[in-house]
C-alpha cells in the first residue's frame, strides 16, 4: 500500500488530519446544493411539522374536543378533525417532494465524484498508475461509492427531519409538561456517552471494512484478469485460498460492524424505554396527585415515545456517516494525490509542430531508482526517422517516455520545436507527440471504435484509409460484422499482432507530427510488419519519428540508427555508416542477418 | 472507453432461469445457502417479532394505566395500583431493547456467513468457468455481482427480511388488535389501509425494473472504470483522457437517470403510504371522538388506539422501505444467479480416465479439429489434423489471425473443440481431468500475465505446491523447487530477476515492480519450463525479446525441449529454429508439414509468411538453420546481466 491508502492504524493527528480531509471533501461536494438542501430541509420541517401535530391533535380532541362535544359544540372536533387532514396531506407530500429531492442530491454528488475520480485517475501519471492498482481504483469507484451513497441516500437532509422532530417533540413536550421534558434531558447523558463509545469505535471498524473491501476487489480483479493463466497454471485452489482469506477478513471487518452497531442500537432503545417507563411514573403518580390532567400524561406519554424514535433513526444514520467518511478517507486520499507530471500553468501554445525534438542535457532517474539516463544532448530535425537500438535497460524507452512525457526529465530539458515540454498544454502535446507501444490495449466496443480512438470524430473513409495503410483493413473485414465488429473484453477475439496492426492504425489516423513508436511490431507476422513498412513509409514521410525495435527489420528504413547504452549514445550515424564502422550495430546486423532466410 | 454503450449486460446475457419468478420463488434461491443459518434467523425473527409485540403491548398497557388507576384517580388510593403497570412497562421496554439485541446477535453471524459463502460460490464457479465465458462477461459486471449485489443481499438478511416480517405482523396484529378492541374505529383504519396493499403491489412490478436496470447499469460502468485504468497508456499516448471522461460521464449521466426514476418510483409510493393511513386516521380521530361521545368507547380505547396506531404508521412506513429493499435484494440474487447458473461446457468427466504418467514427452494428437466460437459463425480451424509425436517439437507457423493461438489453447482444454478430439498420449483430453491435461500440458502465453506476488512465486506457478518444503512463497532453502527455479530462470535468461531489488523475493506484477513487455515475457516463459510439463505450448515466446537475449533463450531451449513435446507458435525463422519440424496454418487447416528446409522449398505460403527475403527465400532457404553464433562477446553479455538497473526493471512498463 502506497501513502495514498492510509491503513487502518494511524495516530490520532493522522487519523484527525485524513478525517478533516474528507469531511472538506463531503462539502466541496454538497455546496453547489446548498439551495436544494436548504430546500429539503424545508420539506423536512414540514414533513416533520405535520408528523408531529399528530398526538398534539389527538390529545387536544380527547381533552377539549370530546368535551365540548359533550357539551354539544362539535366545532372543536371538527376544527381538529380538519388541522389533521392538512397535517397529514403536507407530511406526506412533502415526504414525497423530501425523497425526490435527497435522491437529486445524492445522484447529482455522487455523478460529481465518479467525475471527479475518473479525470483524477486519467490525470495522474504513469508512475502512481504503476503502484496503486487498477483493482483499488476500482473499489474507490464502486463500493467506496456506495458507501457514500448509503449515506446521502439515508438522507443526509434525514437527519435534519429527525433532530428536527427531536427538537419539535421536546419543545412540545416541555410546553405540555416541563417537569416530563426534565426527565427526557436527564435520559440525553447515556444517550451521550453511548454515541461517543461508538464513534470511537465505528471510526477503527470502519477504515478496517474500507481496507478489506478493497483488498478482496483488487485481488477479485487480478484474477479475473488473469484467468487464463490461472487455469492454465491450476491455480484455482490457491487462488480461491488467497481470495477466501480476503473474504474471511472483508466478512470480520464487516461483523465488527455490524456487531458494533448492534449494541449501539438496542442501547438506543433501552434508553428510551426506561425514559418512558420514568416519564409514565413519574407522570402517573402526579395524575394520581391531580397536578396533571389524564390527556396531557398521554401526550406526554407519546411525546416521549416519539421522541426516541428518531434517535434510532439517527443512530442508523450516524452509522452510515461513520462508514461513508471512511469510504471518503479513502477517496480523497486518491484525489488528493499530485501527478508528478503537471500541467503547465501558462502553456506555450503549438497548434502545429514541425518536430523538431531536442535533449538538452537531460538526467533521468526514476523515483528512488538508479541513474538511467546520466546526461543526453541529442537533436533530432524535422522529419528525421530514428532507429533506438540496444540492449534491454539501455535507456531507450525511457527516451521515449521523456519524449512523449509519461515522465518528467530529473534534469535537463525536452524541446519540441525548441519548447519545453513542459511548457506545453497536454492536449497541444498529444496531438502533436504520439506512442503506440507494445501492448496494444482494445476498449470494449466496435473495431471502428477502437482506431478512431486516434482522431474522435474521424469519417468511416479515414478509418478506413488507415486500416489500409497498416494492412489491418483485410482481416477486419474477414470478421463477422467488419468494422464494427465488437473486439470483446480485451480484445479477447484478436490475435496479438492484429491488435498491434489496429493500434497501429489508431497511430495513422492521429496524424502526429511526432510518432514514437516503442516495440510496436514485435508480435507482428513477417507479412504483417511487411505491410507496416510499407505504410510507415507513407506515414513517417515529412515526420519525426522514434523508432524502437528489437527487430532490425524495422529499423533498416531509419535515416538515422543511434546505438544506446547505458543511458548513452554509443554510435549515432546512418545504417550504412554503422555497418561500414564494424561498431555494435554492425554486430547485431550480422546476426540478423543470419537469422533470416 | 465505451462509446456507444448499449445495454452490453442485459444483451448478452443469456435468457434467465428465474427472470420472470415472482419475488419469493427467486429469493427462495438462496435456501441452500441459507440452510446452515436458518435456525439462527428463525429465532432471530422470533427475537424481532418478540421486540415488536413488546413496542406494541407498551402502548396497550398505557391504555391500562389510563383506563383504570389513573381514572379511578385519586379516590382509590392507586399508588400501588400504578406500580403493577409502570413496572409492566419496564419489563417490556427492556424486554424490547433485550430481544433488539438477541436478533442482531442472532442474525448477525448467519447472514454474513452466508453472503462470504455466496461470494465464494461464485467465486469458484467463475474460475470453474472456461475462458470462453471470461472473454464474453465484462469484468465490471462481474465484480458488481460480487461485491455490491451480495452486498445489498447482506444487508437485506441482516435487517430487510425481518423488516418485512415484522412490519407485516406487526400491521396484522396492529389490525387485529384495532378491530378487536375498538370495533368500528379498527374497521375504519382496516378499510383505508387496504388500498395501500393494492398500490405496493404495482409499485414493486415499476420498481423491480429499474432497480434491474440501474444495477446493470451500474457493472457497466463498473467495467468502464476497469477498461479506463487497464488502458491507462493508450489514453495517455493519445491524449484521450478527456474522450474518455465525456463517455464515461455520459454513462454515468444514464446511470443518475435511472436512480432518480427510481427514486421518483419510491417518493410517490412514500407519499401514498403516509398519506392514506394519516387520512384515514384524521377519519378514525371524529370518529372515535364521536364515539366516545356517544358512550360507545372509552377514553382509554381511544388512547389506546391512537397509540397502537402511532407504533403502527412507522410500521407502514418501514414497509415502503424494506419493500424497495427487498426488490433490490431480488434484483441482486437474479444478477448473481445468472452467472451462478450458466452452465459450464467445459467440465471434467465423471469418470475421467487416470493421466497417461509416461515419463518424457506426451504424444499429442489433434484428430479432425474443428472450432468454432459460440458467437461467430465461421470456425477458425477446420478439420485440423496434427500429430506432434512424443519428445518432439513442433512450429506452428501461420498469418495473424489464422487461428494458431486457438489451436494452441485446444491442448491444454482452455477451449473445447467445437468437433474432433485432440488427444493425449491416445487419450481424449476430454476424458481427463483438466487439472490432469493441465498438469501435464504447461503454456507460455503471448500476453505475460504475472500476477501480484513475488518472482518466485510467479516462475513456480505451475508446480503444485502440495509439498510443505520449498513450496512457492516458503523460504525453501535450497530444496527441489529453487533448483527448478534457478535452472528455468537460466533458460529464459531471466536472470535479471535476481537482480532485482529483492532478488527472486521481488513483489512484481500489478502491486509491485513493472516490469518491461520483454522482462514479463521471459518470465512467461520461465513459468512455463519450471513446471516441467511432458507438453510445452509456446505462443511467440520471444517476440519481445531483443535478437541477443533471443539467440540466448534459443540455444538453451533446444536442450529443455529434448525431453518435451513442444508446439511452438513462430512468427519468425528464430523461433522456428526451435523446431524440428514445422506446420502450416492456412485458413483454420494444417496445409503443410515438414522441415523448415523442405517447406522452404516446397511451400509457397509458408516462403510468404516466414522469409523476410522474399523473391530469394527460394534460393536462401535452402541453407542449414544452425543456431547463430551469439552476436555479442560474452563480456557484453556479462555487461548485460549486470544491467539489473535498467529502465524496465525499475519501472516503467509501457
Amino acid at each position: 500500500m502506497t501513502s495514498a491508502d492510509p491503513g487502518d492504524r494511524l495516530t490520532r493527528t493522522e487519523s484527525r488530519a485524513v478525517r478533516a480531509r474528507s469531511l472538506t471533501l463531503l462539502r466541496d461536494l454538497l455546496r453547489p446544493h446548498t439551495r436544494l438542501l436548504t430546500g429539503s430541509a424545508a420539506l423536512v420541517v414540514t414533513a416533520t411539522a405535520g408528523q408531529v401535530a399528530g398526538p398534539a391533535l389527538v390529545a387536544a380532541t380527547i381533552d377539549h374536543a370530546i368535551p365540548a362535544l359533550d357539551q354539544g359544540n362539535s366545532r372543536p372536533l371538527l376544527v381538529y378533525g380538519v388541522l389533521l387532514v392538512v397535517a397529514a396531506t403536507a407530511a406526506g407530500l412533502a415526504n414525497g417532494a423530501y425523497v425526490r429531492a435527497a435522491a437529486t442530491i445524492s445522484q447529482a454528488v455522487l455523478l460529481d465524484l465518479r467525475r471527479r475520480v475518473f479525470r483524477q485517475t486519467q490525470r495522474l501519471s504513469l508512475e502512481f498508475h504503476e503502484t496503486y492498482t487498477s483493482g483499488r481504483i476500482i473499489s474507490r469507484q464502486t463500493s467506496d461509492l456506495e458507501a457514500l451513497r448509503e449515506l446521502l441516500d439515508g438522507g443526509l437532509t434525514g437527519v435534519v427531519a429527525n433532530l428536527l422532530t427531536m427538537t419539535f417533540t421536546g419543545v412540545g413536550l416541555a410546553l405540555l409538561d416541563w417537569r416530563s421534558a426534565v426527565v427526557l434531558a436527564a435520559a440525553m447523558a447515556p444517550a451521550w456517552l453511548l454515541t461517543r463509545w461508538f464513534q470511537r469505535r465505528s471510526q477503527v471498524f470502519y477504515r478496517r471494512q474500507r481496507t478489506a473491501s478493497a483488498r478482496l476487489i483488487v485481488q477479485f480483479v487480478e484474477t479475473m484478469t488473469g484467468m487464463r493463466a490461472v487455469q492454465a497454471f491450476r491455480r484455482e485452489a490457491h487462488t480461491e485460498r488467497e481470495y477466501g482469506r480476503y473474504a474471511t477478513a472483508y466478512r470480520d471487518a464487516n461483523l465488527d460492524t455490524f456487531s458494533l452497531n448492534g449494541r449501539y442500537q438496542p442501547g438506543l432503545v433501552l434508553i428510551g424505554n426506561l425514559t418512558v417507563a420514568a416519564a409514565l411514573a413519574y407522570g402517573g403518580w402526579r395524575v394520581l396527585h391531580g397536578y396533571l390532567a389524564i390527556g396531557v400524561l398521554v401526550a406526554a406519554l407519546l411525546y416521549v415515545k416519539r421522541f426516541f424514535a428518531p434517535i434510532q433513526q439517527i443512530g442508523m444514520f450516524y452509522n452510515s456517516f461513520q462508514s461513508a467518511t471512511a469510504a471518503l478517507e479513502k477517496l480523497s486520499g486518491l484525489l488528493a494525490e499530485e501527478p508528478t507530471v503537471v500541467e503547465p500553468a501558462r502553456p506555450v501554445p503549438l497548434p502545429a509542430a514541425r518536430g523538431d525534438l531536442r535533449l538538452d542535457q537531460v538526467t533521468f532517474r526514476y523515483p528512488r531508482g538508479p541513474v538511467v539516463l546520466p546526461d543526453l544532448d541529442l537533436h533530432i530535425p524535422a522529419g528525421q526517422t530514428v532507429a533506438l537500438v540496444g540492449t534491454t535497460g539501455a535507456g531507450k524507452s525511457t527516451l521515449a517516455k521523456l519524449v512523449t512525457r509519461f515522465y518528467d526529465a530529473t534534469s535537463g530539458a525536452v524541446l519540441l520545436d525548441d519548447v519545453d515540454v513542459r511548457d506545453l498544454a497536454g492536449a497541444d502535446l498529444r496531438r502533436n507527440v504520439v506512442m503506440v507501444t507494445q501492448e496494444a490495449y482494445l476498449f470494449s466496443g466496435s473495431v471502428r471504435e477502437n482506431i478512431a480512438l486516434g482522431r474522435p470524430g474521424a469519417t468511416q473513409a479515414e478509418i478506413e484509409a488507415a486500416a489500409r495503410a497498416v494492412g489491418a483493413h483485410h482481416f477486419i473485414l474477414a470478421m463477422p460484422e467488419g468494422y464494427d465488429t465488437d473486439v470483446n473484453k480485451r480484445g479477447g477475439r484478436v490475435s496479438a499482432g492484429q491488435r498491434q496492426l489496429l493500434s497501429f492504425a489508431r497511430a495513422f489516423l492521429a496524424d502526429p507530427a511526432v510518432l514514437v513508436l516503442d516495440e510496436a511490431t514485435s508480435s507482428l507476422d513477417i507479412p504483417g510488419e511487411r505491410l507496416v513498412q510499407r505504410g510507415l513509409k507513407t506515414l513517417l514521410a515529412g515526420r519525426t519519428a522514434i523508432i524502437i525495435a528489437h527487430r532490425l527489420s524495422t529499423v533498416a528504413g531509419a535515416d538515422r540508427v543511434l546505438v544506446m547504452e547505458r543511458g548513452r549514445v554509443v554510435e549515432d550515424g546512418t545504417p550504412t555508416e554503422l555497418i561500414t564502422a564494424a561498431g555494435r550495430y554492425a554486430r547485431l546486423h550480422a546476426a540478423w542477418q543470419d537469422s533470416l532466410v | 472507453m465505451g462509446r456507444v454503450r448499449t445495454p452490453r449486460d442485459v444483451a448478452r446475457r443469456p435468457p434467465v432461469p428465474g427472470g420472470e419468478l415472482a419475488t419469493i420463488p427467486a429469493l427462495a434461491r438462496l435456501l441452500p445457502f441459507a440452510r446452515p443459518a436458518l435456525p439462527r434467523l428463525a429465532v432471530g425473527l422470533l427475537s424481532a417479532l418478540g421486540a415488536s409485540l413488546a413496542a406494541l403491548a407498551i402502548p396497550r398497557v398505557l391504555q391500562r394505566i389510563v383506563d383504570g388507576p389513573l381514572a379511578d384517580g385519586v379516590r382509590a388510593g392507586g399508588l400501588n395500583t400504578l406500580w403493577g403497570p409502570v413496572g409492566l412497562v419496564l419489563l417490556l421496554g427492556l424486554a424490547e431493547a433485550g430481544l433488539i439485541l438477541a436478533r442482531r446477535t442472532l442474525v448477525m453471524f448467519p447472514a454474513n456467513d452466508v453472503e462470504a459463502d455466496l461470494r465464494m460460490t461464485l467465486f469458484r464457479h467463475l474460475q470453474d468457468l472456461p475462458i470462453a465465458f471470461h472473454d464474453r462477461w465484462p469484468g465490471g459486471q462481474l465484480l458488481s455481482r460480487s461485491m455490491s449485489d451480495l452486498g445489498l443481499l447482506r444487508r437485506w438478511l441482516v435487517f430487510g427480511q425481518i423488516q418485512l416480517v415484522v412490519s407485516c405482523v406487526t400491521v396484522v396484529v396492529g389490525m387485529t388488535l384495532l378491530v378487536t378492541s375498538t370495533g368500528w374505529l379498527g374497521l375504519v383504519y382496516l378499510a383505508g389501509a387496504a388500498p395501500v396493499s393494492v398500490i405496493a403491489f404495482r409499485f414493486a412490478r415499476r420498481f423491480r425494473v429499474v432497480s434491474r436496470r440501474a444495477q446493470d447499469q451500474a457493472g457497466d460502468l463498473a467495467t468502464t472504470v476497469e477498461e479506463s485504468v487497464h488502458g491507462i497508456r493508450v489514453l495517455k499516448a493519445f491524449g484521450r483522457g478527456s474522450d474518455a471522461l465525456a463517455s464515461f460521464t455520459g454513462q454515468a449521466e444514464r446511470l443518475r437517470t435511472t436512480e432518480l426514476a427510481k427514486a421518483r418510483a419510491q417518493a410517490s409510493f412514500n407519499v401514498t403510504l403516509t398519506l392514506i393511513p394519516e387520512l384515514t386516521l384524521a377519519a378514525c380521530l371524529v370518529v372515535g371522538a364521536l364515539q366516545v361521545h356517544g358512550g360507545h368507547l372509552t377514553i382509554g380505547a381511544l388512547t389506546g388506539f391512537f397509540a397502537t396506531v402511532a407504533v403502527m404508521g412507522g410500521s407502514v412506513v418501514d414497509l415502503g422501505m424494506t419493500l424497495s429493499m427487498t426488490l433490490n435484494a431480488r434484483t441482486a440474487v437474479d444478477r448473481y444467479f445468472d452467472v451462478l447458473t450458466t452452465p459450464n461446457p467445459l467440465t471434467d468427466p465423471d469418470r475421467p480416465t487416470a493421466p497417461p504418467s509416461a515419463p518424457g514427452g506426451a504424444h499429442v494428437r489433434l484428430r479432425d479439429v474443428t472450432f468454432r466460437y459460440d458467437d461467430a459463425t465461421r470456425p477458425v480451424l477446420e478439420h485440423v489434423d496434427l500429430d506432434l509425436p512424443a519428445g518432439t517439437t513442433t512450429a506452428l507457423v501461420g498469418l495473424t489471425g489464422s487461428g494458431k493461438s486457438t489451436l494452441a489453447m485446444l491442448i491444454p482444454r482452455l477451449f473445447d473443440a467445437t468437433a474432433g478430439t485432440v488427444e493425449l498420449d491416445g487419450i481424449d483430453v476430454r476424458h481427463l481431468r483438466r487439472a490432469d491435461v493441465r498438469r501435464a500440458v504447461a503454456v507460455a502465453f503471448e500476453d505475460p500475465t504475472l500476477f501480484s506476488a513475488s518472482v518466485r512465486e510467479n516462475v513456480l506457478l505451475g508446480i503444485d505446491d502440495d509439498t510443505e518444503d520449498g513450496g512457492p512463497g516458503a523460504d525453501g532453502t535450497g530444496t527441489r523447487h529453487d533448483a527448478i527455479l534457478e535452472e528455468a530462470l537460466d533458460v529464459a535468461q531471466a536472470g535479471f530477476a535476481r537482480h532485482l531489488p529483492h532478488g527472486v523475493e521481488t513483489r512484481i506484477g500489478e502491486e509491485g515492480l513493472s516490469l518491461s513487455g520483454g522482462q514479463r515475457q521471459r518470465l512467461a516463459l520461465a513459468r512455463a519450463i519450471a513446471a516441467h510439463p511432458r507438453v510445452l505450448v509456446l505462443d511467440d515466446p520471444l517476440s519481445a525479446l531483443d535478437v541477443a537475449t533471443e539467440e540466448a533463450v534459443t540455444a538453451r531451449l533446444r536442450d529443455v525441449l529434448r525431453t518435451t513435446t513442444t508446439l511452438v507458435i513462430a512468427h519468425r525463422p528464430s523461433t522456428v529454429a526451435l523446431a524440428d519440424r514445422v506446420a502450416v496454418l492456412q485458413d483454420g487447416r494444417i496445409t503443410a508439414v515438414g522441415t523448415h528446409s523442405e517447406l522452404l522449398a516446397t511451400d509457397a505460403h509458408y516462403r510468404y509468411v516466414i522469409s523476410s527475403l522474399e523473391d530469394d527465400a527460394a534460393q536462401h532457404g535452402i541453407g542449414t538453420l544452425t543456431p547463430p553464433e551469439p552476436a555479442l562477446d560474452d563480456s557484453a553479455r556479462d555487461g548485460q546481466r549486470d544491467a539489473q538497473h535498467d529502465d524496465e526493471a525499475t519501472g516503467a512498463r509501457l
